[in-house]
């Protein structure tokens, strides 16, 4: 008998499919203390979050099975307890937040009815679940909680609605706190703070935290023991610094060594040579609102021009203008001297062949009821000066194993692809028009860091073979240090720094780009310690 | 037409048919916006005083039907998504299929034939007592009932499955306040377009029904003042018609913005320039005013 507050032993977790049976879980086992916090590290599919579900009932069953183990919450195993007394543990003494907030919570119903509900579930009054919920609200730094408790979910930025989570899941002071991806959305400086309070919230009220996330980042700033997992299973465990500087499983040095950040700059290009796209002054309006403020940036050939910023600061907009699929309010981007804001649609459709885009999502951007080969022949049908049609067999073949795929796979369909695959397509058709500079909005983002290494290792072979450039959209700037060869620092539709990617990093002349570049968490555990050590001492001088 | 060229000449003064076509249609135009039609040219009495009297029957059957029908499509549809593949969903969806593509005309006359003729449970035709209301009730019930107890299941199954409920589970909430309080409203949302649009049908399918049923209604009127050529209710009877749907999308139209805080702004504001749409139907005038639903609704995001 143990007398933790929370383990799981030996717990296997299937699920049924027509597919045939998924084994999501395999013979896992960890513990939580109060007042500790664990991580579970995985990429997508390695099933760091399915044991978590089980905790709280939240696996679908059917599809899913829990085959074997037991989860004990002080010495009770949960699996075997009724649902009701299950319930009554939801939210009271074990609470769950997650990765995105907007859609986690209901779109119907007031902030504060939300907040509240997680007291009035568990037979606290509605006035006093409500003054209540208010004073949570204040705790989380929502301002003016008195007016907001009465405030939708879509009347919130990201930050704070993953405060309101936070909110919701501690209105009962629980024991432990589930957080899965819980930053994984949120901006880099938003990140940060969230971070913090979930910190501080811990050391108030003592809970044991387990964190769900893929960041080796998150995981160096808050955790105290991490549980490595991969295909199902724990590959590994230890303090956050044992498994950052001494991984044992090839699995974690793999992953440790694939994160960004800490490879070589790339050298400036020879500026002298000219620019492929010259934007001046570039300029975008809804009504009253200005996305893009008299944009000034220049795109050598071969070059990688990075844009980075935090969600709203306009550099989505930039590259929508700059592909048309937004029309400019003012400005101009010459592309090889012709300009893109003024061009007729004749003119344009002819262009479009050297502007190519590579989007965030895979999954969404690649039709799923057309084959690979329609996918990239697409192209040729629209443009059917490239090639002749039978020669289109071949070149798919051929831009196929430039992306790292084989010919073969030239008749299956998206979904029998996994997240970098789909993205290796993407930007197979992307290459099937030849193109001269192709944006890529949040490319790798949505990919786990061994595929993003991957990926951009193919970005950057396929520009030193084929003369390409990118413009290269990212809101994670370790990413964007190994990759670009000069970057752009966009904030509130203006750019406010643009240089070479080592003067940006070593040297950052505005005070946004140094919080930008210092919130951005290392995945050593030891340089986050000084950095919260430092901010500690910075806090108590300011106090 | 076997009058005395006398009294036609005198029909003809009264009813001003001597006047230029130009004048004939001011008047016409004129006495509209009054809601005055003209007499009935068979009745001798304001077409409107017709029409509203039919319509008053027809209202009453349209209100108790879709009553009935959301009340229960509704709840059976919920419960239904909450146990999706099981034995309760599978009968509710194979009786719904049944039903909501089931001929009406047919399920009347065959309802008729077993419940009238062979059981004699029911009249089979007119208003007199409480047991005249069933059969033309019940009938009128089961299209719409099968329709949207399909779209309230479908749509349930989205809302149980989506991220909210997922958080709801993890606060403790419990499962009747998940389906009804949680996910319904969500979910309500399409379905009101739906219900709009099959209580506009309602009053379209009423045509045939109360002709099956003798119900002395705007339908069977219409169809008997066409028959008769008195055009004078037939124009009333469209008007009518045309006005209630109208009003009705204007309540979908504030129900959505009460149930959605999405749309966030003043209901009466989005209601101002929405050109209507024309459904394909069968009888073409008929549906006046578009009956599929706010256009811009913030759910078609």
């Amino acid at each position: 008998m143990d007398n933790r507050l929370l383990s799981v032993k030996n717990l296997s977790v299937d699920f049924h499919t027509s597919h045939g049976t998924v084994h999501a879980v395999r013979d896992v086992s960890w513990h939580l203390d109060r007042g500790e916090t664990l991580a579970i590290l995985g990429e997508s599919g390695s099933g760091k979050s399915v044991s978590a579900s089980a905790i709280l009932n939240l696996i679908d069953m059917p599809p899913g099975e829990i085959t074997q183990g037991e989860i004990l919450f002080e010495g009770r195993d949960v699996l075997t307890m009724s649902s009701e007394d299950r319930r009554n543990l939801n939210g009271h003494r074990i609470a769950m937040i997650f990765q995105d907030p907007l859609s986690h919570l209901n779109p119907v119903y007031t902030v504060g009815f939300q907040i509240a509900e997680t007291m009035t579930a568990h037979g606290v009054d509605k006035a006093e679940a409500r003054s209540r919920t208010i004073s949570l609200m204040q705790r989380v730094g929502i301002p003016e909680p008195d007016t907001k408790v009465d405030a939708y979910p879509h009347q919130f930025s990201g930050g704070q609605r993953q405060r309101i989570m936070i909110a919701m899941a501690l209105a009962l002071k629980p024991d432990i706190l589930i957080a899965d991806e819980p930053t994984t959305a949120l901006d880099v400086t938003v990140q940060a703070q969230i971070l913090a309070l979930l910190k501080e919230l811990q050391q108030e009220t003592g809970m044991g935290l387990l964190l769900i996330t893929h960041d080796l980042g998150v995981v160096a700033e808050v955790a105290d023991r991490v549980v490595v997992m991969n295909a199902g299973q724990i590959v590994e465990t230890g303090t956050a610094a044992e498994v950052y500087h001494r991984p044992t499983h090839p699995y974690t040095k793999k992953l440790i060594a694939a994160i960004p950040g800490d490879g070589a700059m790339a050298e400036p290009l020879d500026s002298a040579t000219k620019p492929i796209l010259d934007i001046t002054g570039l300029t975008k309006h809804y009504g009253s609102f200005v996305a893009l403020d008299a944009a000034n940036l220049t795109v050598l050939p071969g070059e990688s021009v990075a844009i980075v910023g935090e969600s709203g600061s306009g550099k989505s907009t930039l590259a929508k203008t700059v592909l048309r699929l937004e029309e400019a309010t003012s400005g101009s981007a010459l592309f090889e001297g012709r300009d893109l804001v003024s061009m007729n649609d004749k003119e344009l459709f002819n262009l479009r062949r050297d502007i190519q885009m590579v989007f965030q999502d895979p999954t969404q951007s690649l039709n799923p009821r057309m084959s690979i080969f329609d996918i990239i022949t697409e192209a040729f049908v629209i443009h059917p000066e490239i090639l002749d049609k039978a020669q289109w067999k071949t070149r798919v073949c051929a831009l196929l194993e430039q992306v790292g795929l084989k010919a073969d796979h030239m008749y299956r369909y998206p979904h029998q692809f996994s997240g970098g695959q789909r993205q290796r397509i993407a930007i197979a058709r992307a290459l099937a028009l030849e193109p001269k500079l192709i944006v890529c909005d949040e490319a790798v983002s949505a990919l786990d860091v061994s595929i993003q290494a991957q990926v951009l290792s193919l970005l950057t072979g396929l520009q030193d073979e084929l003369g390409l450039s990118y413009l290269f959209i990212a809101h994670d700037l370790p990413l964007v240090r190994d990759f670009a060869h000069r970057v752009i620092v966009m904030q509130a539709g203006k750019i406010v720094e643009q240089g070479p990617v080592a003067q940006i990093f070593d040297a950052p002349q505005q005070e946004y780009t140094r919080n930008l570049i210092a919130a951005s968490l290392s995945p050593n555990p030891d340089i986050q310690a000084e950095r919260r050590a430092a901010a500690r001492q910075l806090h108590g001088v300011d106090a | 037409m076997d009058a005395s060229e006398e009294s036609r000449n005198q029909f003809r003064e009264i009813h001003g048919l001597n006047d230029p076509l130009f004048v004939q249609f001011l008047s016409y135009m004129a006495d509209l916006v009054r809601l005055d039609f003209g007499d009935s040219i068979r009745r001798s009495e304001p077409a409107i005083d017709v029409v509203l009297r039919g319509f008053a029957w027809t209202l009453q059957l349209a209100v108790i039907t879709m009553s009935l029908v959301v009340v229960f499509a509704i709840i059976l549809g919920s419960l239904a998504a909450f146990h999706v593949g099981g034995v309760f969903d599978r009968l509710a969806t194979f009786f719904s299929l049944i039903g909501s593509s089931a001929p009406d005309f047919w399920i009347a006359i065959v309802a008729i034939v077993i419940f009238s003729v062979n059981l004699g449970w029911f009249p089979t035709s007119g208003t007199g007592t409480v047991w005249h209301w069933v059969m033309p009730i019940s009938v009128l019930f089961i299209r719409p009932f099968g329709l949207i107890l399909q779209i309230v299941r479908g749509s349930m199954i989205t809302a149980l499955g989506s991220a909210y409920v997922k958080t709801a589970r993890a606060k403790g909430v419990g499962n009747r306040p998940i389906i009804f309080v949680h996910a319904l409203r969500n979910a309500l949302l399409p379905v009101i377009t739906v219900i709009g649009d099959q209580a506009a049908a309602l009053l379209n399918g009423a045509v045939v029904i109360e002709s099956i049923f003798g119900f002395p209604g705007i339908g069977k009127l219409m169809i008997n003042s066409i028959l008769q050529r008195d055009f004078t209710v037939v124009m009333a009877a469209i008007m009518v018609t045309a006005l209630a749907i109208f009003l009705m999308n204007l309540v979908i139209d504030i129900l959505y913005s009460i149930l959605d805080p999405e749309s966030g702004i003043d209901p009466w504001h989005r209601l101002t320039f929405r050109l209507p749409t024309f459904p394909p139907h069968p009888i073409p005038w008929f549906r006046p005013c578009g009956c599929s639903g706010p256009i811009n609704s913030p759910l078609s995001r």
